[in-house]
């Protein structure tokens, strides 16, 4: 019988927060098109390390499995990304799955991102409609302004882009590239304008846009190819605007 | 006077709009959901959301698409709650309009609108190949807005496992697990809304999320919630075949002109686009000149099985045809399409503008669902609605496409209001049930958890799983025979008793996820019967319900509505009949003038 093609895996384990890291090896039977989250599953499924100790299966967020919820985000080889779409046939093996560092670590790959949703919070991320009763129709949207906004609402939270960043660390609470980028959404549709400055000011003060160091890590990983940096400089622009004009008023 | 609680559970369309309303009215909601709201399995809805706003001129109606529904659904569904939805269609756009959805727009700075299946009107507002999503987020926004000013409390990561029912059969609150701590929780409420999308687990793979197993739906059922036309499921006809999930290709690629077809010749060696159009055997249209690549879901979806296992026609032998959309331009694939066609470049390393996709139908949605009445999402048991695709009441025998995202909000809509209205004319909310009902629900399920965490056994939950899954793909799906129906229900209760030897392989109490799937898992295997008695029992073809042995609609016999129960711990089968009272059945034939 001719011998069956292997992948090697590495994964990082830690059973919690308090827990110390070790990693773990396990050798899976390769399949066609197969990726990281099928890697994840086959140790589920026959939870035993390469050296044949027998071990629990790797807890790890997944829901949507096509990139679209924002779930599976983790290191692999090194690099933040989604687990579904890491094709494992594209990855150098053994292929290192860690989880991401700038979250705190819940057990295993799962991370805690609720940091990201409570900065939601803090820049009003939303159209401040008055009721869901009937008020006819929303305002008249240029396509070209659909066209910048539509890659801007594609933005998936998965926290990649604050996973590369420098400035997200344990000395900073930097509010990160998709919030920004959020606020830039807001403020481009003609009744999320509205509300502008009130958005601008929730960025400035301590983790807000200031913090941005220019980097650029966050656009290279972005699941989605949103124009990270670009929201950015467009965001500061309007800040700095903001806070001069209210600094010549006085 | 008392002040009212709701609980809603789970965080999808119709979830987060029952969560709105409620807040709106002034009464406190706490919202569960497995993942945090924004990760719901709505998020990969693709191709858009219907409602006759008739902004193309074509003479399109609310009566229009309330017919199309109708017969789309082979007039399986009651009809006046049908109307109403799509009545609400037109306005339900222009409330997420003003959500700030970035809809795509025609010239005018208008909402586009595409073409989709079962309809000859352009009825469906989009949003790139990414509506459900891009609705999603908009209610997840507004529901933020809400949580910030105190009137939501999110439980987030907190997985239900059974409503609180009282002695009177009144539903008082849930029992919940926090899926880190495993930790048992009860939590009051005057009612709880149900909204926990649909069951495409219990099929092994299908185009639905993780968390789409219908564990909840199943707990319910067997605490008395009753469960209508269980045996009605949609095989969506246009996925990618993957080991661990069968990814959507939208409806919306044959909406913008994509055509299905195979190489006239089974032997066919040339590549898609060296084979010349006559020797390129486009089934749909032929077989369906007027809708064409457009016909409903259930009718694609047999036509490419019987291309595929009669004709013998699939690509190079397998079970696979092709959906081309490379004559498309590409400016107009990137601007309409681009969200799914990425699906498939990065997932098959294939660009679908170039070459004609793979695909193959796959388990898509759930049409049955909970028992609601036809008035207000309210199920038999008082306390507990259900909106969404947990509930069975709008798509009848067959979905029609693009109609899923506007009955999760019009359902959320109607149920967050009617919840309160109910709770507020409760005249003993849950704070006065005893404190021995929540107890004794509490200690039921850490048993539960207790017995699973602790036994030593010999099956594995996943392996389980998957056999349960290939034997409802295999037999409960597409094509269905009594015999093989029989021989599943006898493999899926054989499965129910090994999965009393099942080992966790994992018994540490901390974000266990291995229990809580154990937990899943044992509710799947309950629905999954559901689903198989209720296709055995159905002695006649009905949109998505096919049986060759009885080929033909059977309105006499089966104009009804199969309402399951849970009866002395076993499923009984009950039926009443469907609200025909608007439009008068007729024949379903798409191969033929409407």
């Amino acid at each position: 019988m001719s011998e069956t093609k292997q992948v090697m895996v590495k994964v990082k384990r830690q059973a919690g927060p308090k827990e110390a890291a070790r990693w773990e090896e396990f050798s899976l039977k390769w399949r066609p098109s197969m990726n990281v989250i099928i890697c994840l599953r086959d140790i589920a499924e026959n939870p035993v390390t390469r050296d044949g100790k027998k071990t629990t299966p790797i807890s790890y967020d997944s829901n949507c499995l096509e990139e679209i919820c924002g779930s599976c985000a983790m290191l692999i080889n090194g690099r933040a990304r989604m687990a579904c779409s890491a094709l494992v046939d594209q990855l150098e093996q053994p292929i290192r799955i860690e989880p991401m560092s700038k979250f705190p670590l819940v057990r295993d790959l799962i991370v805690d991102r609720q940091f990201m949703f409570e900065s939601l919070k803090r820049v009003k991320a939303w159209i401040p409609i008055d009721g869901t009763y009937h008020l006819g129709e929303g305002p008249r949207v240029s396509p070209e302004i659909q066209e910048k906004g539509y890659p801007l609402s594609n933005c998936i939270t998965c926290g990649n882009c604050l996973e590369v960043c420098p400035q997200v660390n344990e000395h900073n609470q930097f509010v990160g590239a998709a919030i920004i980028s959020q606020v830039r959404l807001f403020n481009m549709h003609p009744t999320g304008a509205m509300n502008k400055s009130e958005r601008l000011s929730a960025l400035m003060g301590p983790g807000g846009i200031q913090e941005c160091a220019n980097a650029q890590n966050c656009v290279h990983v972005c699941p989605k190819g949103i124009p990270l940096t670009e929201s950015i400089a467009e965001v500061n622009r309007d800040a700095w605007k903001q806070a001069l004009l209210g600094w010549l008023v006085g | 006077m008392r002040q009212p609680k709701i609980i809603v559970v789970g965080g999808g369309l119709a979830g987060l709009m029952a969560t709105i309303r409620v807040a709106e009215a002034g009464i406190p909601v706490d919202l569960f959901s497995i993942v945090p709201v924004k990760r719901s399995h709505s998020v990969c809805a693709q191709g858009g959301i219907n409602a006759a706003k008739n902004q193309k001129g074509e003479g399109d109606t609310v009566d229009k698409h309330f017919d199309d529904t109708i017969y789309g659904g082979d007039f399986l569904a009651n009809q006046p709650l049908v109307k109403r939805m799509c009545e609400a269609a037109p306005g339900i756009i222009d409330l997420l309009d003003r959500m700030g959805v970035m809809f795509n727009r025609t010239p005018e700075g208008l909402l586009d609108y595409r073409r989709f299946g079962g309809t000859l009107y352009h009825r469906t507002a989009f949003a790139g190949a990414t509506t459900g999503q891009q609705l999603l987020y908009a209610l997840d926004e507004q529901v933020r807005r809400h949580e910030f000013e105190g009137k939501v409390k999110k439980f987030e990561g907190v997985t239900f496992l059974s409503a609180v029912i009282d002695e009177g059969g009144v539903c008082r609150g849930i029992c919940a697990m926090d899926l880190r701590s495993s930790e048992v929780k009860t939590y009051a409420a005057d009612a709880v809304i149900f909204a926990t999308g649909g069951n495409g687990a219990i099929f092994g793979r299908s185009t639905n999320s993780v968390v789409c197993t219908g564990s909840a739906q199943a707990a319910l059922f067997q605490q008395g919630v009753d469960y209508a036309n269980g045996e009605f499921i949609q095989v969506h006809p246009t996925a990618i075949p993957g080991e661990d999930k069968l990814r959507l290709m939208s409806e919306s690629a044959r909406g913008e002109g994509g055509r299905v077809w195979v190489p006239r010749n089974p032997a066919e060696k040339r590549a898609p686009r060296s084979i010349p159009d006559a020797e390129r055997f486009y089934f749909l249209e032929e077989w369906y000149p007027k809708y064409g690549n457009l016909v409903p879901r259930d009718i694609a979806t047999r036509a490419i099985h019987r291309i595929v296992y009669q004709e013998k026609l699939g690509i190079d032998g397998q079970p696979a045809v092709y959906l081309d959309v490379t004559h498309i331009p590409r400016e107009t694939l990137d601007r309409k399409l681009e969200g799914i066609l990425e699906i498939y470049e990065k997932f098959l390393g294939v660009d679908p503008r170039v070459e004609p996709m793979r695909v193959f139908p796959a388990m898509h949605y759930t049409m049955g669902g909970i028992w609601v009445n036809g008035e207000d999402q309210a199920s038999n048991v008082p306390g507990v609605y259900a909106a969404g695709e947990c509930e069975y009441q709008y798509h009848g025998a067959n979905r029609l496409g693009a109609n899923s995202l506007v009955s999760c909000i019009f359902g959320g809509g109607i149920a967050g209001p009617a919840a309160v209205k109910y709770a507020k004319n409760l005249e003993k909310g849950a704070e006065s049930t005893a404190s021995a009902v929540f107890d004794s629900e509490k200690k039921r399920q850490e048993e539960k958890n207790q017995k699973l965490i602790s036994q030593d056994g010999s099956e594995n939950p996943i392996i389980i799983w998957r056999e349960l899954g290939e034997v409802m793909t295999e037999h409960v799906t597409v094509t269905r025979i009594n015999r093989n129906l029989q021989m599943a229900d006898g493999k899926i209760r054989a499965l129910q008793e090994r999965y009393k030897k099942i080992n966790l392989s994992d018994r540490t109490k901390w974000s266990n996820q291995t229990l809580n799937f154990a937990r899943e898992l044992e509710n799947m295997i309950i629905l999954a019967r559901v689903v198989t008695l209720g296709a055995l029992a159905r002695n006649e073809s009905r949109g998505a319900h096919y049986k060759p042995d009885f080929p033909e609609r059977d309105d006499v016999n089966w104009l009804t509505t199969t309402r399951a129960k849970w009866v002395n711990n076993d499923i009984q089968l009950a039926y009443e009949p469907v609200d025909i009272s608007l439009i008068k059945p007729r024949p379903r034939r798409y191969d033929a003038v409407k």
